[in-house]
């Protein structure tokens, strides 16, 4: 498995999941914003950080760029992608994924260590966050759709959503389920020395498509 | 070059700490019988051509899934 | 144009300075010339008062790779590797607007780091603000931290440690001190002087606006009169995106070997710059103002000299390579122009076009600044005041809970949640997690630790003393993470060096720090000083700030400061002899009073020297200094730490010549709080003190025992929050 992390101007946890994907046993490579060239890859990760300073709306630049232009494409047939905070940021602002992330509920950045629940397996994942702009936000009937077709994919544990996500949302998935975004930081939770070691289920998870049509209220063949 | 001015605020019913916390600060400051405050930005520009500004408030100035926006040509 | 006092006295200089600039001018000198000349000689640039007594520090060692006088220290690692670094002051700033105050502290610290070829791998800082019940000092911690969370979180460097104290001497002068360590390759670190006559000088990052020019207005020519303050602000503004995009960009320049010397620019902007890498390089500069990236298109020359707009950098480069360097700045898309050239002249000529705006020689402006003798006098009595926060008469708990709550002893999770910690993947000890940061670095295979501390109510007490026990502190600190120093920075901030109070302070603590280095054998690699911190009410605490990096063999082994579990042993180790001066009890109690007892740093240092083999051989469970509020505070803070309580006797301190009190709450250096195996804390030397377990903080301390339950404690020590941001 070869991912591709995303580099834009102001991206700060990109060499983070580089490390990430290698501990998980998978390869990677910086994709420079300006370049379409996504050969070789078998997935995409957009890292956390500030692109373009969070200029205009966290995310709302990067969008635009080359090298994610030839990202919707890779994911459109299919491949694997992993939006990471600035990143699920990202894939929001390009209508990847549903959804918008606001600022916390508390106006504070904040950088906590906290419990996410994987609504596939109910697994109890230690993952940390941190981010200013982390409050996930849709309308009401759009909530409702991404519940049936199971699209939320991580929820933050009681007591633990420290943003003011609704319904507890931390992270979510696209229609196909091979999208996968989430605000908390997988990426800092694969080396024992500095954390959990939760993080490395994340990748693994999207890298195998785990998340594909999984957790539809519709049974298949329905 | 013509210029606008466009005004982009939080869609009605979305929480708005912003505009929360400037509200509850007031009475502190002295302020009373101030409410409904909401935070937004605004975004000056020359455009070449300004029937092309709803299309650039809808695809970058503005995210319409959470924002309103009010273009002002000046 | 204003009439009356002459230019050079509204610039800060005195009458004799003036004279010996026209003296070394050979004339008077031009608007250009006086401003810069007048940002140079002024204290921040030319250390006018202090450079004679920090001449007593020892620099040397045979880790040490880059000394004072560069734009930051460095010491060896190993491998070929050297992990840079430096603390700095925005004191002054940060009083006005807190924010971009303190923001532009953590970008100028990060630019220093950077400019040596080092990459930034983590941020400190040490903030000073006036009591929490003070609208304007929660004003003031609000924007610092935010300010701070804001710059070093968007250019992601993590921010892994700190201190806040709150105390009324720093109301109306609040101290930002800044620390940035980097990590950089031996062979590949740059040094600032410039070198090659001929070679071009080139301004890298943001354009230049008219940010911090506000005291050298006076200078504006006629046409620019009244309301144009607003036009010259006092306050920079940073950019972190900016700054990110200059970070990268002169890595990898100085990573293909492009650039001949590096300088950031910071305080007095352009014309330190210039300056300071003509004079390290015995040369001279020409710069043509025309030729610098404006923000706004009318500024004046002396304008463009001195302002201190943000994300700037001064390069020295080959002709034959400017183009390539250009484009590298482009492929970053941050600014690049050629503004000048390396002369041997030995002059700074400012240009604009073919007009010669000013011309100086680089030794006058750089080097030729009097320096000058303090007239210290010790005082007779206390003149900090005192307040009363105790009722008289409170039981042992209602101490304990008083001294957990107090803002200087209470969590400042508050604060550090709001940093990032964790980019880079480097971060092995979080804040709050030991009492050092530890970063782990996979490029030698082993770790650094780094503590930032001070107590300038302690240094108030007895400026030699208490700046020695904050050298001791750090060490104690690195020890508990069992890492060996290997270099130290420092701020020194104080009040006024030209009264005989504030000369006394600068003088004792310089002397302090010098003789503690010493001793330890710890060189100071580089640091900072911020005099004239005096409001209406009089000085700052003198508040010397250390900071010291060291490195320890296996991150993986490093214990934390919270007990274990139930049934370990507790034990207190080092000649810890527990006093009440100077204390949070004595402060609480409205009793704070000259005088400490004198450290005894040899059995210190071998005190910590035991610390930290116990906990590189993984023999301990917890590893914590004893300081703020006492041993009684320390096994709280453990206990919270950990989860779970202890009951322990202090009768060993009480034999030692501690009374109850002084055993539960004194201070002073060399305590040891340790918990683990009973039979390796005896074989330590240890003093075993009682047992984890049980939830209450329990502790045995004669007519003055307590016993308090571990959710009180924790409730009063996380009551920060709470007060930070209560709405008047």
């Amino acid at each position: 498995m070869i991912w591709g992390v995303l580099q834009f101007p102001g991206s700060c946890d990109e060499r983070d999941a580089l490390l990430a994907c290698e501990r998980a046993g998978h390869r990677a490579r910086l994709v420079w914003h300006e370049s379409r060239d996504l050969d070789g890859l078998d997935g995409i990760v957009v890292p956390g950080g500030f692109s373009y300073g969070d200029y205009l709306r966290a995310g709302a630049i990067a969008r635009f760029s080359p090298a994610m232009e030839a990202v919707a494409e890779m994911a459109g047939g299919g491949a694997p992608v992993l939006g990471i905070c600035n990143g699920f940021q990202v894939l929001c602002e390009a209508g990847l994924l549903p959804g918008a992330l606001l600022r916390n509920a508390e106006l504070r950045f904040i950088c906590r260590q906290v419990d996410i629940v994987d609504e596939r397996s109910g697994e109890r994942l230690s993952i940390p966050m941190k981010h200013g702009e982390g409050r996930y936000y849709a309308p009401e009937e759009m909530l409702d759709e991404l519940e049936a077709r199971g699209q939320v994919a991580y929820r933050y544990a009681e007591g633990h959503n420290s943003n003011g996500s609704v319904r507890d949302i931390a992270g979510v998935r696209n229609e196909a389920g091979n999208v996968l975004g989430l605000m908390p930081h997988p990426e800092h939770a694969v080396d024992p020395l500095t954390g959990s070691t939760d993080g490395l289920r994340v990748f693994a998870a999207v890298a195998q498509g785990a998340f594909a049509n999984h957790g539809s209220t519709k049974a298949p063949g329905e | 070059m013509p210029r606008a001015r466009v005004l982009i605020r939080p869609k009605e019913g979305i929480l708005d700490p912003q505009g929360k916390a400037v509200e509850r600060a007031l009475p502190a400051l002295g302020f009373e019988g101030v409410d409904h405050v909401h935070v937004g930005r605004l975004v000056e520009l020359e455009v070449e051509d300004p029937e092309r500004l709803g299309e650039l408030c809808e695809k970058l100035l503005a995210n319409p899934l959470i924002e309103d926006y009010e273009i002002q040509t000046l | 144009m204003t009439v009356g006092a002459p230019k050079h006295r509204e610039l800060g200089l005195t009458d004799h300075e003036y004279e010996l600039i026209v003296e070394k001018l050979g004339r008077e000198p031009g608007d250009v010339e006086l401003a810069m000349f007048s940002l140079l000689w002024s204290e921040h640039c030319a250390y006018k008062h202090s450079r004679k007594l920090l001449r007593q520090l020892p620099t040397e060692g045979e880790r040490v790779v880059m000394g004072p006088g560069e734009n930051a220290g460095a010491v060896d690692v190993g491998n070929g590797y050297a992990v840079a670094f430096k603390v700095e002051s925005h004191n002054h700033p940060s009083a006005v607007e807190p924010f971009e105050g303190a923001a532009t502290g953590v970008g100028g610290i990060l630019r220093d780091v950077f400019a040596i070829g080092a990459r930034p791998i983590a941020i400190l800082d040490s903030l000073r603000f006036g009591e929490l019940d003070s609208v304007r000092s929660r004003h003031l911690l609000d924007g610092a931290v935010r300010g701070i969370g804001h710059y070093g979180n968007s250019i992601g460097v993590p921010t892994v440690g700190g201190e806040i104290y709150f105390e009324e001497p720093y109301e109306h002068n609040c101290l930002v001190n800044a620390m940035c360590l980097g990590l950089a390759r031996t062979s590949e670190m740059v040094r600032a002087a410039a070198a090659g006559v001929g070679n071009a000088v080139v301004l890298m990052g943001a354009s230049t606006g008219r940010d911090g020019i506000g005291g050298a207005s006076v200078l504006a020519s006629a046409e620019l009169g009244e309301g144009d303050e607003a036009k010259r602000p006092t306050v920079q503004i940073g950019d972190p995106f900016e700054e990110s995009k200059l970070l990268e960009c002169c890595l990898e320049l100085l990573g293909k070997g492009l650039l001949v010397s590096l300088q950031d620019l910071g305080a007095a902007g352009l014309t330190s710059s210039a300056g300071e890498m003509a004079s390290a390089g015995g040369l001279g500069i020409d710069l043509d103002v025309a030729r610098v990236p404006l923000r706004e298109a009318d500024m004046e020359p002396f304008e463009i000299m001195v302002s201190e707009s943000q994300e700037r950098m001064l390069a020295v480069v080959e002709p034959a390579r400017v183009e390539e360097v250009r484009a590298i700045c482009e492929k970053w898309q941050t600014g690049c122009a050629e503004i000048g050239a390396v002369t041997d002249s030995g002059l700074v000529r400012v240009l604009r076009g073919e007009d010669v705006c000013g011309e100086m020689p680089v030794e006058a402006l750089v080097d030729g600044c009097p320096l000058y003798d303090l007239e210290p006098a010790e005082p007779e009595d206390w003149t900090y005041g005192n307040r009363r926060t105790l009722a008289v008469g409170a039981a042992p708990e209602e101490e304990l809970l008083a001294l957990l709550g107090s803002p200087n002893v209470a969590s400042k999770r508050w604060a550090f949640e709001q940093y990032d910690s964790l980019v880079g993947s480097r971060t092995v000890r979080r804040p709050g997690q030991a009492d050092a940061a530890v970063l782990q670095l996979p490029e030698t295979g082993g770790a650094v630790a780094v503590s930032i501390d001070g107590n300038g109510r302690r240094v108030a007490c007895d400026p030699y003393a208490g700046t020695i026990e904050a050298v001791l502190e750090c060490t104690q600190n690195l020890a508990c993470v069992g890492a060996e120093p290997l270099g130290l920075t420092n701020c020194l901030n104080f009040g006024n060096p030209e009264k005989p109070l504030g000369a006394w302070q600068l003088d004792r603590s310089v002397s302090g720090l010098a003789d503690a280095c010493r001793a330890l054998g710890v060189p100071v690699v580089g640091g900072n000083v911020s005099l004239y911190n005096e409001g209406p009410d009089g000085p700052i605490y003198p508040t010397p700030v250390v900071a010291m990096v060291g490195e320890l063999p296996d991150p993986a082994a490093v214990p934390g400061l919270g007990f274990g579990r139930e049934g370990e042993t507790i034990a207190i180790l080092g000649p810890f002899e527990p006093n009440l001066a100077g204390s949070e009890l004595a402060k609480a109690r409205g009793e704070l009073a000259l005088g400490l007892p004198q450290p005894d740093v040899p059995a210190v240092a071998a005190a910590c020297e035991r610390v930290r083999e116990a906990v590189r051989a993984g023999a301990l469970a917890c590893a914590h200094d004893v300081s703020d509020g006492g041993l009684a505070c320390a096994l709280a803070e453990a206990a919270i730490a950990g989860g779970v309580g202890c009951q322990v006797d202090l009768h060993p301190l009480r034999e030692r010549g501690c009374t109850p009190e002084e055993a539960l709450f004194g201070e002073g250096p060399g305590g040891f709080l340790l918990s683990g195996e009973r039979a390796t804390l005896e074989g330590l030397g240890a003093t075993v003190i009682g047992l984890v377990g049980g939830e209450a903080v329990e502790i045995g301390a004669g007519d003055r025992s307590l016993r308090l339950d571990l959710a009180a404690a924790e409730r009063a020590w996380r009551s920060l929050e709470e007060r930070a941001e209560a709405v008047e």
